[in-house]
């Protein structure tokens, strides 16, 4: 499989960059924002990413998907980015889809998501640095579980109508086993949500479980057997996020080009300082490296290649790491304007904020891929 | 079976027979290398062998048609050869400036009788050659050549001098800038090849930091250079000069893959500093900056990937190598910056075994010399912002 986008994919990213850019520019968010908006996200614009059938980009055909993979999922995601798209895609048509596949869950949901009509939340992070570990406890009682403990950073987690909650039913917090995965719907007794609206405006809970009751039948996949679906969860998860950071960082460094080429000082166009044109030209080095290493994970990713973990760690740290530069060089290039509120640059620093620290920053990644190398 | 998976497992099958196992481990010194040419002498059977083997089937070119030597394989094809053998460390048979520099300039530019006659040669690593673009005062800015070739009827008279040319000493042939015109900066350059042999070319080598001595100062005296020995038109050379540094660019820029065979530079991470009781490297910052390095490592390989995928399939914008050739060096560069902090003083020992005979620190001497080969890093940059970005003037 050669590493650029096929020409039905190129056609899709056309698709995609339209409509996104239509309906939900950065303007979208900055009305979300300005009207104080508690849902974080438009329902209506969920709605219309269903009727597009995106929902269902990673979802079997013969369950009512597209049937396609990471790399158009990735597509996708980068537009979501590039227009700081406030939206429940990642968690739900991503994330929480490739835990539910092949279990006895996606019946139940698949339908709902791909109708644009449900929102999952993924219930993983206990601590402010996300980490493979989990504390949070599954007592059996009765025919099912009783849930207790607490998760946080959860997006949309205050709205959602499944959440994802990884929670142990054996051994200890660093243990790799004993993990179990629940679907859980939003309504269930002694859970809790408190949304905090982040630096980039969106909003994530923090969920509280005090005994959560569920039934046998929420349960993902198997007893103690969590990790599979959590390993498939993490991978999309991560993928996705580098996907959207692309997008975040491609749409900061066009965005400050552009300006570099009307910006006058001294007479001259600021764009034909060689200081900054180095600048500028570093900067997009890092990100089409950054763009290489995502395409890398998300086609390993749909070939099912055991390479595929190691390709995702170097996908999230690497658009961390070029995104971060890209929005960090974006701000300072455009001077003090960079730093008003009207102008939207800022937006694309905290947004790359948000999702550098999403599913593992890129010392979090470097550090596995350490690990996985022996050191 | 598929074509490509049935010649993915031919592939497999006939290196798994025909490289030798001494061709399949790390090159250890510049003596391991086999650059071909004249005064070539095998530094082991295998590796004459080995030469031999994928000349004969045109492997040593494999994407060159078969009429000029090649191997006359599908993008596809070459990418699966380059997996089969990267899987075996199998070592490159042959390095050579002909085949990454002056071949795809040939091919593009040459006549019918400059191709059967150089093209095969350099398949065959039967001929060495060298660089003569740089100039004492024209690096960089490289157009300001002032090396001239005055037209004598049926030949030109070359004088002038070169500097910098790698293996100027050890090359049998040249591919050479000359100015034949005055008037016109880069309108007034022409192509030329010519034998090192000829009378009136004489080389003086350049003692570097690395304490090799691999490049040298050329002179032409009257040089006698045959017309039919000049590529593409006369006063046309530039647009020769720059597709070849595109192809120069691109073969500099695979240095920031690093070496083949294992990950030297964290088993000798490991081997200084040592594991602690959790596995880990003992030195936390040591062990930071080189998975951070990594992962700039990894996403360059396939950033590596894609800039072949998409040149092959003629995707690729034709300032690319310039970002390829920035970041490659760079990062090839900081590698060798951790390869010494990693082996510490055994790293500073400039003969010794533990620094596998002064390998690391000369390496890592010679690696400083990336950013500026084949055009400086800022020069790249330049390119970039000017022809991919678009940056004004
Ligand atoms: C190991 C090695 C092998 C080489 N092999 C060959 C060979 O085989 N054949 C051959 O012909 N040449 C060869 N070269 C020469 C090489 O191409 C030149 O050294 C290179 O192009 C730089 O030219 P210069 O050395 O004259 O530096 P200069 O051009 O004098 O540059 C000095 C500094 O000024 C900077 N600079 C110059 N112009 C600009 C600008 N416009 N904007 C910003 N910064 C600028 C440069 O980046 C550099 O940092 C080799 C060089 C090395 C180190």
């Amino acid at each position: 499989m050669p590493l650029y986008l096929d020409d039905d994919q190129t056609v899709l990213q056309d698709t995609i960059r339209d409509f996104v850019a239509e309906h939900a520019p950065v303007s979208h968010m900055r009305a979300l924002r300005d009207a104080d908006d508690k849902t974080g996200f438009s329902r209506d614009l969920w709605k219309q990413f269903a009727e597009m059938g995106f929902n269902g980009i990673l979802i079997g055909e013969d369950q009512g998907g597209l049937g396609l993979g990471h790399v158009e999922a990735g597509v996708v995601l980068e537009e979501i980015g590039r227009n700081l798209s406030p939206s429940p895609f990642l968690s739900t048509a991503v994330a929480a889809v490739e835990a539910l596949k092949g279990t006895a869950q996606a019946e139940r949901w698949f339908p709902g998501i791909i109708a644009g009509e449900t929102v999952a939340a993924l219930a993983i992070d206990e601590g402010a640095k996300h980490r493979d570990t989990v504390a949070m406890t599954a007592e059996r009682s009765g025919n099912g579980f009783k849930l207790t403990g607490a998760k946080r950073f959860v997006t949309h987690g205050h709205t959602a109508d499944l959440i994802i909650v990884a929670a142990r039913t054996g051994g200890s917090a660093d243990d790799t086993d004993g993990i179990t995965l629940f679907a859980v719907p939003k309504d269930a007794a002694g859970l809790t949500a408190n949304a905090e609206r982040l630096a980039d405006s969106s909003l994530a809970a923090r969920l509280e479980f005090e005994g959560v009751e569920v039934d046998a039948d929420a349960v993902i996949g198997e007893v103690d057997a969590g990790r599979t679906p959590l390993d498939r969860l993490l991978r999309a998860g991560r993928t996705g996020a580098s996907a959207e950071l692309l997008g975040v960082g491609g749409g900061a460094m066009d965005m400050t080009i552009g300006y570099m080429k009307e910006r006058k000082q001294f007479g001259t166009l600021i764009g034909s300082f060689q200081a900054l044109q180095h600048r500028a030209a570093h900067l997009y080095s890092e990100m089409e490296v950054a763009r290489a290493a995502v395409l890398k994970a998300q086609q390993l990713l749909d070939l099912g290649s055991d390479r595929a973990d190691e390709a995702v760690s170097v996908a999230k740290a690497m658009t961390a790491l070029a995104t971060t530069l890209s929005v960090q060089e974006g701000v300072q290039m455009h001077g003090g304007i960079g730093m008003t509120d009207e102008y939207d640059i800022g937006f694309y620093m905290k947004r790359a904020r948000v999702l550098a620290e999403m599913f593992g920053d890129a010392n979090f990644h470097a550090d596995r891929l350490a690990v996985a190398a022996g050191y | 079976m598929s074509d490509l998976d049935t010649f993915r497992s031919e592939t497999r099958a006939w290196l798994a027979e025909n490289c030798p196992p001494e061709m399949r481990k790390p090159v250890r010194s510049e003596d391991d290398v086999c650059w071909g040419g004249r005064q070539f002498k095998p530094s082991s059977p295998a590796q004459k062998d080995w030469l031999d083997k994928m000349a004969a089937k045109g492997w040593t070119v494999p994407d060159w048609p078969k009429a000029y030597g090649g191997g006359g394989l599908s993008p596809a094809e070459t990418k699966i050869l380059r997996e089969e053998m990267a899987a075996i460390k199998a070592r490159n048979p042959l390095n050579s400036f002909g085949i990454s520099m002056l071949g795809p300039a040939l091919l593009k530019y040459g006549t019918e009788e400059q191709k059967l006659d150089h093209l095969t040669k350099i398949a065959r690593g039967e001929i060495r050659w060298c660089q003569g673009y740089s100039e004492p005062n024209a690096g960089s800015d490289l157009a300001g050549l002032a090396t001239s070739a005055e037209d004598k009827g049926d030949h030109y008279l070359v004088n002038g001098q070169k500097v910098w040319t790698s293996y100027a000493d050890k090359a049998d042939w040249i591919f050479c800038l000359v100015r034949t015109d005055k008037t016109s900066k880069q309108g007034g350059i022409s192509f030329v090849l010519f034998d090192m042999a000829s009378p009136g070319v004489s080389t003086k080598p350049i003692l570097l930091i690395s304490g090799n001595s691999p490049f040298c100062e050329t002179f032409f005296d009257n040089v006698e250079v045959p017309k039919v020995n000049r590529v593409y038109e006369e006063n046309k050379g530039w647009d020769v000069a720059k597709y070849l540094l595109g192809h120069e660019r691109e073969m500099i820029s695979g240095m920031g893959l690093g070496l083949s065979g294992g990950n030297p530079l964290i088993d000798g991470a490991i081997a200084t500093v040592g594991l602690g009781h959790d596995g880990r490297l003992a030195d936390p910052l040591l062990r930071a900056s080189i998975a951070l390095f990594e992962v700039r490592a990894k996403a360059f390989g396939a950033m590596s990937e894609r800039f072949i995928d998409e040149l092959k399939a003629g995707k690729a914008h034709p300032a690319q190598p310039s970002m390829m050739k920035y970041y490659g060096t760079e990062l090839n560069k900081g590698r060798y910056e951790l390869m010494m902090a990693a082996g510490g003083s055994d790293a500073l020992e400039w003969d010794s075994d533990r620094s596998r005979g002064g390998a690391i620190p000369r390496s890592w001497l010679r690696t400083k010399a990336n950013s500026i080969e084949g055009g400086t890093s800022e020069i790249q940059l330049n390119i970039i912002a000017k022809r991919i970005l678009e940056l004004p003037a």
